[in-house]
């Protein structure tokens, strides 16, 4: 899995994750290079979304580090990670149910923009055009345009993926990890899903995923790693 | 200079006539009050200053979703902090609430850093025990600052350093004022009237901010905020500061209108109370919590006119005999809804002394004036002739 040559964006260094005697992660060694898309399959329990888990800081690893841009990210807490520009997309869309589609592409752009923290009440959410252009540009990139104003826990599942996945995009992220982007899509959205995440391609953002379709990961990765009983 | 003032007045045309309204709604209180019986003073003050707690209530409650059953304890130690002001600075109002607001905020920000480590019912129950922690103290260790049971009240030697150095002691108590202006009570109602517009109007603009959204984020999805680059505990300790700030501001205020501090404004049942206002009007919603703050204060008002007569009258079609069992009944039932046991009050009348209640809220360790007998309407004088000379 070794690429010394290249330009190492990521680089997960002999981490090890144990849930009690269970081994989730053994001896992984992983070294991701700038610009490209890095695919990683294997069946299901093997430690893909563990792995997933343990460079976003959700999990810390047993033995081993996670290295983004040259500084170490284990220890770091999940928005401090997000702040260097580790992006995740979750199997099970993680969204804010209870606002707008508008509104849950808008936030994240605040986080980028304004710091992990801004107590700012002054301005109306109405007057900040620039981040409300660009994550309606956004959603018409991902096809919701039209229903930004709905309720985001009324969309299909199929709608929150896409959502989420622009909900990431809009932080412009160093590196995006995608855990199965296209599960529990139709043919016809995973195509479109397919296309936008090929134009994301081509404006050379390093990008790690999982995935169980092999068509997807065909289409998209220019490496591709298994992973098999957490090694 | 002007882009400042123009971004921090800047609203949404909606929000605009909310505010306009609420205005109207607001100054015309003692109008149309009236037909409904409530339009006197210290009732519209009441309505004024717990809308203000529910409205910072709200902030915390209604936007992030963390539920605080302590947040009287706020309210508790932004009277203790203006009848301090009042005693040791000046009966001016504006230093007492200035100080009542930055010590509740103090206070607050305590209480939140250990409070939010926790989320969900753990949160709500850690709250609960710092305010009945705090409610505690006042009554025994900290009774050189709260005055314990008797309350904390003006003195003729209180030392109003700021005040007595521009002008001689008069005699008797002194009022609260604004710049040398002794309210009257309708004045102070529109005083507190003018800083619930201003409390309104800071809540709007939280509402309606990017910040707003974020503490709407948080309670929807806060593993999202996180991952998305938000460091959501320094959003959820803002609320919560900024939502004891103003149970702080709503406490002063109550001490402007009557300068008296009771541990009993910490008691569980008044952080219940606000939950109560929240819940009733519409939790989230920015005027529904100022709605059930009136509704709640206007039926405990209705509630405490309920005497023997009114009862007697009112169930007049019941033979004599079981009448007088349907009245006892019926009181017994309104006293109990009311928390007011009228005993002890009774008792500090007749100047037999008071056992302490421990915090089961009896009439005597609240300010006795403000209660009325249920028999007679009339309210009690306080025990041993109320102010200390």
């Amino acid at each position: 899995m070794s690429q010394s040559d290249a330009n190492i964006v990521l680089h997960v260094a002999d981490v090890h994750k144990n849930f009690g005697g269970l081994h989730a992660l053994a001896d992984i060694d992983l070294q991701i290079e700038e610009g490209k898309t890095h695919a990683i399959i294997g069946p299901n329990g093997a430690g893909k979304s563990t792995l997933l888990n343990v460079i976003i800081g959700r999990l810390a690893p047993s033995r081993g580090a996670v290295v983004f841009d040259g500084k170490v990210l284990t220890g770091k807490k999940p928005h401090e990670i997000n702040q260097m520009g580790v992006v995740r997309v979750f199997q099970t869309p993680e969204i804010f149910p209870e606002l707008s589609v508008l509104q849950n592409v808008m936030a994240p752009a605040f986080a980028k923009r304004d710091g992990a923290f801004r107590a700012n009440i002054f301005m109306p959410l109405d007057a900040e055009k620039t981040i409300r252009d660009e994550a309606e540009d956004i959603l018409n990139n991902v096809g919701l345009f039209e229903r930004r104003q709905s309720h985001a826990g009324s969309l299909s599942r199929g709608d929150k993926r896409r959502m989420e996945l622009a909900m990431c995009l809009i932080q412009h992220p160093k590196l995006l990890l995608l855990d199965e982007p296209t599960a529990g899509m139709s043919r016809h959205d995973t195509n479109t899903t397919i296309a936008l995440l090929q134009k994301i391609k081509a404006s050379g953002m390093t990008k790690v995923i999982i995935e169980h379709d092999m068509h997807v990961v065909f289409s998209l990765a220019d490496r591709i790693s298994v992973l098999a009983g957490g090694g | 200079m002007t882009m400042t003032a123009k971004t921090l007045f800047a609203m949404s045309r909606r929000d605009l006539i909310t505010l306009v309204i609420f205005t109207l709604v607001v100054l015309a209180m003692p109008m149309w009050l009236s037909p409904l019986g409530a339009a006197y003073p210290g009732l519209m003050q009441k309505f004024a200053i717990y809308a203000i707690f529910a409205l910072g209530f709200n902030i915390l409650f209604g936007l992030t979703g963390y539920l605080s059953f302590g947040h009287a304890a706020f309210l508790g130690v932004g009277s203790y902090t203006a009848v301090w002001s009042f005693k040791l600075l000046s009966m001016d109002v504006i230093p007492a609430i200035i100080f009542a607001v930055i010590l509740s905020g103090i206070f607050a920000l305590a209480i939140g850093y250990l409070s939010l480590r926790r989320t969900g019912i753990y949160f709500s129950i850690l709250t609960l025990a710092f305010a009945q922690m705090s409610y505690n103290l006042a009554y025994s260790v900290l009774t050189p600052i709260t005055n314990g049971e008797t309350s904390l009240q003006l003195n003729l030697r209180d030392p109003r350093v700021l005040d007595l150095a521009f002008a001689p002691r008069a005699p008797g108590l002194p009022s609260a004022s604004l710049f040398g202006h002794t309210f009257s009570g309708l004045e102070a109602f529109y005083f507190c009237a003018v800083v619930l517009l201003i409390a309104f109007f800071i809540a709007q603009k939280i509402f309606s901010s990017p910040f707003g959204m974020m503490l709407r984020a948080i309670k929807s999805n806060q593993t999202r905020m996180n991952y998305a680059g938000f460091n959501t505990r320094s959003y959820a300790m803002t609320a919560f500061v900024i939502s004891g700030m103003y149970a702080g501001l709503a406490g002063s205020l109550l001490a402007i209108t009557d300068p008296l501090a009771g541990a009993e404004r910490m008691q569980w049942t008044a952080s219940g109370e606000v939950v109560l206002m929240t819940i009733l009007g519409g939790v989230g919603t920015l005027i529904g919590p100022v709605i059930g703050a009136w509704l709640i204060k206007y039926f405990e008002n209705i509630f405490s006119a309920f005497n023997d007569s009114a009862l007697h009258h009112f169930f007049g079609f019941v033979p004599d005999g079981l009448r007088e069992v349907v009245v006892a009944i019926r009181l017994q039932i309104c006293w109990r809804r009311l928390a007011i046991d009228p005993r002890p009050a009774v008792r500090a009348c007749r100047r037999v002394p008071a056992r302490r209640d421990h915090g089961r809220g009896s009439a005597y360790s609240r300010p006795v004036r403000q209660w009325p007998d249920p028999a007679t309407g009339h309210c009690f004088a306080p025990a041993g002739g109320g102010v200390t000379p």
